[in-house]
Formats: C-alpha cells, structure tokens, sequence
C-alpha cells in the first residue's frame, strides 16, 4: 500500500476527513475510534480489518503527544506515507486550530455561555457513547481466550481503581506477549495461524 | 501535560493563573486534543495569531517526528511472528483502556460524583442518586441512533448538542 503513486487527490481526501474526525472528537482520542472506523474503513476503504485501526491506537498511546494526533499521523502514513502522514495531521489539527483561535479572539467567556454548556453536556453524553462503542469492538476483536481476558480486566483494574498510567499496562500486555512467544510455540503458532487466515 | 503547560506559563509570565483555568476548560469543551487547544490558546493571548500558530506547530511537531520515525519500522516488522505475539498482549490492554476512558468520561458527563468503589456500588443500589437522569437519556439515545441506525458520529454529536441545549438550557 505503502507503494502506491501519492497523487494530489488522494492526498486532499485524506485531509478533508482528518480535518472532518478532528473537527468532532470531543473528550480525548479514544472517542475518534468510531469516527475513523467510518471514514478510513467503511467509507474510504483505506485500510482493511480493523485489528490495524487498535495496533494503530496501542502505538498512539504508547509515546508522548496527544491520541488524537499520534493515531491520524500513523494512519495518514499508512494510506499515503510520509506526505501522507503529514497532511493527516495538517487535517486532524486544524479544526482546533480555528476553533480556538477564534473563541480567543472573539469569544473570551466561551466557557461561561450557558448556551455552550448545555450543548457541551449533551455532547459529553454521546462521547461515553462512542466510547463504549468503541470498547465493545476492540474487545470482540483482541479478547479471543482466557489469556486476553484476564490482561483486559487487569488493565481496566490497574488504570480506574489503582490510578496507574497507561503506558505500564500496555508494557504489562507487550510482555505477556514476549512472555507467550519464548515460553509456548503452540500457543504462538494459534495466534499467527489467526492472523494469517485474516489477511 | 496541563502541570507542565502551568510551570512554563509561569516562568515566562505570559498569562494570570484565572486566564490558566479559564483556557483549560475551554480546551475541554472545543473539539481537538486538550494539549493542542491549550497551547494554541495560550499562544494567542500571549502573542496573537501567530503566537497562537506557532504554539500549535510546536505542540504538534514532536508528535509527528515520533511517528514518523516509529511507522517506518513499525510497517518493516509487521508480520514478524514475535510482533504479532506482543499485539496479542497489547490488544487486550488497549480495549481495557478504552473502556477506562468511557468511565473517566462518564464522571464529569454522566454520574454526579467523583469514580470510586463507593460510585461503582451506587450506580446498582441507588442509581437515581448518582446519575444525571437527562445525561443518561442523551446517552442511551445516541447508542441506539449509532447502533441500530448506523447514524453517522458526527451527526450523532451534532444532534446531542441539540438535545444538551434543550434538555440543559430551554428545559
């Protein structure tokens, strides 16, 4: 894919539908999940099966920047390369670009407007609801035995009750894995076998 | 990101702590990255547009290095069998996080308390005390309009901006 002729068109879509998920993704990056899912691959078909949209996201949350930024780069890089993770980027950042720039121009007491509030608690409910959405999904797709389902509910345990930063259950995750491909060669081959059979 | 925003502002004594505040919850409540509004932000009422611009392009830039650095080897070492077994493991990690996310969300959108065990109990006993009734009613309205009618997300955020004003503001 990576291979494909980059050409202008491409490149301006691929803009337009950042420019359109970053002009809604309200309350942090996982709530673009379902925003991406119908763009990149329901719509545009840029990317196929939808355990590349998670490893997208794992890498996304594993280095400093924000979700939102880091998942759009690395899915403009894999539609269209370089050029395209820079115009995915350009996209997905410029609706807060403009949005803020004029609230602080024009708008100083945004926050304050009840108008604004209402609308923005309304908003907020829907995000939980693209959440969970997109947590359902990831969970069908990435928690297929017991081992997988175990790591979930540790992580969901380690992050809401004992307030520990993401980062260390994902390294908790990627070495459960390492863990699985020195110690259990069956094991490993059911897993590639999947992942084979997928692509 | 928000203590080291604070620190910088600080130091260089480009805005009051109360213009601080102000700005964080405007970054929360307008579309984008949080770190990404806030910057840009701050950028502006130190400098004006191009202080705002050169903020944004600055919080963004490490970013995208880091990926671009990163997907080059990430796409060389796909199929790799030991990479497949470690997103194996991280997988899993990702939907738990997610579903983390929705709760942390849920706390200033849809329960009336802070998250604790005290809250987890609640929600099942007495769920009318802990629960924002309209908020719950927007909230299983956009499931339904997501899942049943394939309604597109942006449409979904679109209408409950709508409903928060007539629910929050007209009513």
């Amino acid at each position: 894919m990576l291979n494909k002729k980059v050409n202008l068109k491409l490149l301006i879509e691929i803009f337009i539908t950042f420019f359109k998920i970053g002009a809604f993704t309200f309350g942090g990056g996982y709530a673009m999940i379902p925003l991406i899912e119908r763009e990149v691959i329901t719509n545009k078909g840029w990317i196929k099966n939808e355990e590349e949209i998670i490893d997208v996201f794992a890498v996304a949350e594993s280095i400093p920047g924000a979700i939102a930024i880091n998942s759009s780069t690395f899915v403009g890089y894999k539609i269209a390369g370089r050029v395209g993770a820079i115009v995915a980027a350009c996209g997905v950042i410029l609706p807060s670009f403009i949005t803020i720039t004029l609230i602080a121009a024009f708008f100083s007491k945004f926050q304050d407007n009840p108008i604004v509030k209402a609308a923005f608690m309304g908003i907020r409910s829907t995000v939980v609801a693209l959440i969970l959405m997109a947590a359902i999904k990831v969970g069908k797709k990435s928690v297929k035995d017991k081992i997988s389902a175990v790591i979930s509910i540790v992580t969901i345990i380690l992050v809401l009750v004992l307030d520990i930063h993401a980062i260390f259950s994902i390294v908790g995750g990627a070495i459960v894995g390492v863990i699985i491909y020195y110690t259990s060669p069956k094991k490993v081959a059911q897993i590639t076998g999947k992942g084979d059979e997928e692509n | 990101m928000i203590p080291m925003i604070e620190k910088e502002i600080e130091r260089n004594r480009w805005l009051s702590a109360a213009e601080f505040f102000d700005i964080i919850a405007i970054a929360e409540m307008t579309p984008g990255p949080i770190a990404v509004n806030s910057a840009t932000f701050v950028g502006y009422k130190a400098v004006g547009l191009l202080g705002g611009l050169f903020a944004t392009i600055g919080v963004s830039i490490p970013s995208l290095v880091l990926i671009l650095i990163i997907s080059r080897y990430f796409f060389k070492f796909q199929n790799h069998p030991l990479n497949t077994a470690m997103f194996y493991g991280i997988r899993p990690v990702i939907a738990g996080l997610i579903t983390t996310a929705a709760f942390f969300v849920a706390e200033t959108a849809i329960f009336k308390d802070e998250l604790s065990m005290d809250l987890l109990i609640k929600i099942f006993s007495q769920p009318l005390q802990v629960i924002n009734i309209k908020s719950i009613f927007i909230f299983i309205i956009s499931l339904v309009a997501l899942k049943k009618f394939k309604l597109h997300p942006i449409l979904t955020i679109a209408l409950s901006g709508v409903l928060g004003i007539l629910l929050f503001y007209v009513f």
